[in-house]
């Protein structure tokens, strides 16, 4: 087979037609006994409590991991390619990673030291 | 044959890459089935009791009772819940898990029996293989986070922010971990790391990668000591508390193929993938690294990771939340980062400089020793001063019934209206029992 990616989406066929049978062979099969507070939220066995409109707050700290995140993560994507072809780029691509990693060093050491990594 | 992968697809066709696909699904189910009872029997030994031992020999087919039950379950539909979403994310999740061994390969190049047909067993491989599992397992999350925002319900919206915090947190340090193998084996195709591999494997070499990478991955599939998102504990079961029935079993099978999946990428670029243990290898000049043999080895040490798995299971208690995002930022991605720096230095030393192995060895002990000293003579934070214990303990002050800490001053109390509790009843139990404490009374 020319191209790779094709039998990628094969797999991709049989992985949905799994997932969606048998979410449909359950609703068939399964029994039909609903009741108010079956159908109702969990919560313990006591009245739910109503949820906020747009899902209420979240503490902030879930923000600055999500930020931080995209940072390394952009970070991470550029060190596999150059990881890849390491030895092509020899020396040049030795000092520019290290350049670069030096410069997310930076706003790294600055967040964790004003508290951005730290829960309580 | 595609440049930069080892592996040599081109007798397959679309025929043979379904038989392949079907016969992975096979695989991953039937591997999840055995994974639950395996999880449940090892605890159960570490713990001192039986596991399961009724349906059928050894208690093999108790996880297909569980799997039936599932099945014959109803499926309720919580009024709250945002239902397109809701029916959505748990097969978001499943189909995101079983994707993921398209890459894996189980071995090298076989003859099929009775025909002149050679195939790999793998069913495909591309130069970003390893880039393509990393993004399934991100997806993956979607099926979490959708799951348990859709719910409507407090406990499952909890778990799901806790996870994608989680996940994305131990993504990180997970894929920097990985760095350092791409760099040795100068690849990112599956078949070609495992190939790299031929004469020893990168665990070795890069110890401290292998074992963040081990951190990491208990940490990506929300396994314990980490998973925060469905500490019963605290959250009910986290993100899969409405969910029942089959909905219920694919957030559960997500789970284990996760599980399968994080093993067999470790055992894929950390542990040799399909190639046979040393002692072995050199028998009989490699016969036991071709033809179905491979098969073997790659199952093994597969098992031997999910066996960590549930050894860690067995052992540690689960962590707190701020400890485990503190450990994540603060130590693995640090680590991790430091590691593929050193990994990279001393590549291009070997390789592009090619600096003599003693001159590299001197300049290492003169690195540690710097480090060590710099360690060694840094200044140490000031510890914070202890409470003076010495004051005497009232333990009958405002604070009843919860005694107030060593030198610690109450708050005037909200029920300030209420009178100032006496001790004059039974004043002489009382004087007795402030006395067996050493305590003095008022």
């Amino acid at each position: 087979m020319t191209n790779p990616y094709v039998p990628v989406l094969v797999l991709m066929a049989v992985a949905a037609v799994l997932a969606l049978g048998g979410v449909a062979a359950s609703a068939v099969i399964g029994p039909k006994r609903y009741n108010r507070a079956k159908l109702d939220a969990y919560e313990c066995g006591i009245e739910p409590t109503p949820h906020a409109t747009g899902g209420g707050r979240l503490p902030i700290k879930y923000y600055l991991v999500a930020m931080t995140f995209i940072v390394f993560d952009i970070e991470v994507v550029f060190l596999y390619p150059w990881a890849v072809d390491f030895t092509t780029l020899a020396t040049f691509g030795l000092v520019a990673m290290l350049g670069f990693l030096a410069l997310i060093t930076v706003p790294f050491v600055y967040e964790w030291r004003r508290g951005g990594f730290d829960w309580v | 044959m595609i440049p930069g992968v080892a592996a040599d697809f081109s007798q397959d066709n679309i025929w043979v890459s379904l038989v392949k696909a079907v016969l992975i699904v096979v695989f991953l189910l039937t591997s999840v089935l055995f994974a639950i009872w395996f999880e449940r029997k090892v605890v159960a030994r570490m713990q001192v009791r039986p596991g399961p031992n009724w349906h059928g020999p050894v208690g093999l087919l108790q996880s297909l009772a569980d799997a039936m039950k599932l099945l014959l379950k109803e499926d309720v539909n919580v009024t709250r819940a945002d239902r397109v979403t809701y029916l959505l994310a748990p097969m978001i999740s499943v189909f995101c898990a079983l994707l993921v061994f398209a890459v894996i390969p189980f071995g090298p190049e076989v003859t099929i029996p009775f025909t002149d047909f050679t195939t790999p067993l793998q069913l495909t491989d591309f130069p970003v293989a390893v880039l393509y599992v990393l993004a399934c397992a991100s997806l993956g999350v979607y099926g979490i986070v959708l799951g348990g925002w859709s719910s409507g319900s407090t406990y499952p919206l909890l778990g799901a922010v806790r996870s994608t915090a989680q996940v994305i947190s131990y993504e990180l340090a997970m894929g920097l971990a990985l760095v350092s193998v791409f760099i040795m084996a100068g690849s990112m195709s599956t078949s070609q790391i495992v190939a790299s591999q031929a004469p020893l494997w990168w665990f070795i070499p890069l110890f401290p990668a292998f074992v963040v990478y081990v951190i990491s991955m208990i940490g990506e599939t929300n396994r314990l000591p980490f998973d925060l998102p469905e500490a019963e504990g605290e959250l009910v079961s986290g993100y899969m508390t409405e969910y029942s029935s089959m909905k219920f079993a694919w957030f559960f099978l997500a789970e284990y193929i996760n599980m399968l999946n994080v093993s067999a990428v470790c055992v894929t670029l950390f542990l040799g993938g399909w190639r046979a243990p040393w002692p072995l290898s050199a028998l009989g000049d490699g016969m036991l690294n071709e033809g179905w043999w491979p098969i073997l080895w790659f199952l093994v040490k597969l098992w031997a990771v999910m066996f960590v798995f549930v050894w860690v299971r067995g052992t540690l208690l689960r962590l707190r939340y701020d400890q485990f995002m503190v450990f994540g930022w603060k130590v693995l991605i640090p680590v991790a980062l430091a590691f593929a720096v050193v990994v990279a230095v001393m590549q291009w030393a070997r390789r592009v400089a090619e600096v003599p192995l003693e001159n590299t060895l001197v300049v290492i002990v003169i690195v540690c020793g710097i480090a060590f000293l710099a360690i060694w003579l840094w200044p140490e934070r000031a510890r914070p001063e202890k409470p003076d214990e010495s004051a005497v303990l009232d333990a009958f002050a405002d604070g009843y019934p919860v005694p107030p800490l060593p030198g610690q001053k109450l708050p005037p109390s909200p029920r300030g209206r209420r009178a100032p509790l006496e001790h004059e009843p039974d004043q002489e139990h009382q004087a007795d029992d402030l006395q067996k404490e050493g305590v003095t009374g008022e």
